[in-house]
């Protein structure tokens, strides 16, 4: 998969559980809290929703490098590869 | 025959603008069952109907305002005679129509009845006009598009449905942005009511609004007391991090979960904190139906109760969390959800502040307020230690309590939180 097809799969996460936020402006590299004011709530949700969408097991030590959109695209990508 | 009222959600609620029937005249209605949705200040709520039987008519048609306690419809109970319904109590809009005069009021002597009705003085009911005219019928439209729509004043008829055949808000941004036919032009006067700016389909100058007259009425009305303890939360979330390290994503646990639970229990011990002051003064509840106040973003709250919350297992108590806060983001509420909380519960969350002073919700007679958690310096047994620790404060209404029931609460919710397995 590549980065745009990532990208999807983690917008499809985000608006699936603040769909609210769809069609807002969205900058990949600010934290979702810093910019929609998720809570811990709101980014667990985030979390349940983006392994439902994509399989991968999110252990809570990863959830730091999930806060952005770039660094969940990277993350995904990181997995990705090491199923392959 | 019933009358299927316009109910009150919240000592804030004056009217409410009806935005869908899910029910047509002579569908069987089933005890509980959500027949109907509102639009309030705290958005789209759905309405529960508390009697089984036939829909008989419907009184008040999609698109038309009505204050607290208008009757909605009438349901015929199960085996009852079919019977002549009253007159309707706002006189319905005829469809397609042009421009709506702005701020038609509804016959006086209905406005007098109603407020006669909820107990209060006719003068303080606000005029009810119509907000938009509205196709009624099975027009198939999602929540944030009925906002969007009722917002900006858009004539449903007007909208074209996607390819779906539903109206989601792209279809009702899209006649936006399209030139207007002149004789459909919403009046101005009444779309600049409507013109505000709003996020995620919610006016949230009129959430503000409903916020500012729960808590002017609360600050006037109660003798507030406040009591506060810093509890040890190390062996709550030491646990919940073992716990959620052997769950799959799907399985984990918020914190706030054991949490809730702990206060939930600890609001069963302590009735003089739990329930509802009204006319006669102080009415404990039965049940714990604890309210978990819900930021919106961009401002504002809203408090929807998890029911029985004291007598749910935490994976029970994490899905309906995790439903209710699915609903305050993008779906819909439940009537019942708004006027059954027995208590409220006020999490400030991290990278917040330290001490949270909440203000009670009336009719309720208690409010639980939790700061951040945070490392802080911790003494005991004459050693100094950094401890995850968080403050908690009650506010408690003096016609009810006093600061001891507060303690006893405080006392009683540390050592449930100490007992994280136990929950």
């Amino acid at each position: 998969m590549n980065a745009e097809a990532f990208e999807q799969q983690v917008r499809a996460a985000l608006y699936a559980i603040a769909p609210d936020i769809e069609g807002e402006p969205l900058d990949a590299d600010v934290r979702y809290r810093d910019q929609f004011e998720f809570d811990s709530m709101d980014f667990l949700r985030f979390i349940m929703e983006l392994h439902r969408l994509t399989g991968v097991e999110i252990p809570e030590s990863d959830y730091p490098r999930l806060q952005t959109l770039n660094a969940g695209v990277a993350y995904l990508r990181g997995q990705g590869a090491r199923e392959d | 025959m019933s009358e299927f009222k316009m109910p009150s959600l919240g000592a804030d609620m004056e009217a409410g603008t009806l935005v869908e029937w899910m029910k047509q005249p002579g569908d069987r209605v089933e005890r509980g069952e959500v027949i109907a949705a509102v639009e309030t200040q705290k958005g789209a709520i759905e309405i529960e109907v508390f009697e089984t039987g036939v829909l008989e008519k419907i009184l008040v048609e999609v698109g038309q305002r009505a204050p607290v306690g208008t009757v909605l419809a009438m349901i015929r109970a199960e085996g009852a005679e079919q019977a002549v319904a009253p007159a309707p109590a706002v006189s319905p809009v005829s469809l397609p129509s042009p421009a709506p005069s702005p701020m038609a009021p509804t016959a006086p002597s209905v406005a007098t009845a109603v407020a006669a009705q909820v107990g209060r003085a006719a003068s303080a009911m606000p005029p009810v006009a119509p907000v938009a005219v509205l196709a009624p019928g099975a027009l198939k439209i999602t929540p944030a598009a009925m906002r969007r729509a009722l917002e900006l004043g858009i004539e449903l008829a007007r909208v074209q449905p996607g390819a779906d055949g539903v109206i989601g808000l792209r279809e009702v941004e899209a006649v936006v942005s399209a030139p207007s036919p002149a004789p459909e032009a919403p009046a101005p006067a009444a779309q600049a009511p409507r013109e505000r700016e709003a996020r995620g389909g919610l006016d949230l100058d009129e959430m503000r609004k409903a916020i500012a007259a729960a808590m002017s009425r609360s600050w006037r009305e109660i003798p507030h007391y406040f009591v506060s303890s810093t509890l040890d939360l190390s062996p709550m979330l030491d646990w919940l991090q073992r716990e959620n390290a052997q769950r799959s994503v799907l399985q984990r646990l918020h914190y706030s979960v054991p949490l809730i639970k702990a206060a939930a229990l600890a609001l069963k011990a302590t009735p003089a904190l739990n329930g509802h002051y009204g006319a006669d003064g102080f009415e404990p509840a039965k049940s714990v139906n604890l309210g978990i106040a819900v930021a919106m973003r961009g401002g504002g709250l809203i408090a929807p109760a998890i029911l029985d919350t004291d007598t749910l297992d935490l994976d029970t108590l994490m899905e309906r969390l995790n439903d209710l806060v699915a609903r305050v983001r993008g779906g819909r509420l439940r009537s019942s959800e708004l006027s059954a909380s027995t208590a409220t519960i006020s999490n400030l969350g991290e990278d917040t502040a330290d001490t949270l002073q909440p203000i009670i919700y009336p009719p309720q007679v208690a409010i639980i307020g939790c700061g951040r958690i945070a490392e802080r310096p911790w003494a005991q047994d004459d050693a100094l230690s950094a401890r995850r620790t968080l403050i908690v404060t009650v506010g408690g209404d003096h016609r009810v309590s006093d600061g001891r029931s507060a303690a006893n609460f405080l006392h009683r919710l540390d050592d449930l939180l100490r007992q994280p397995e136990r929950l």
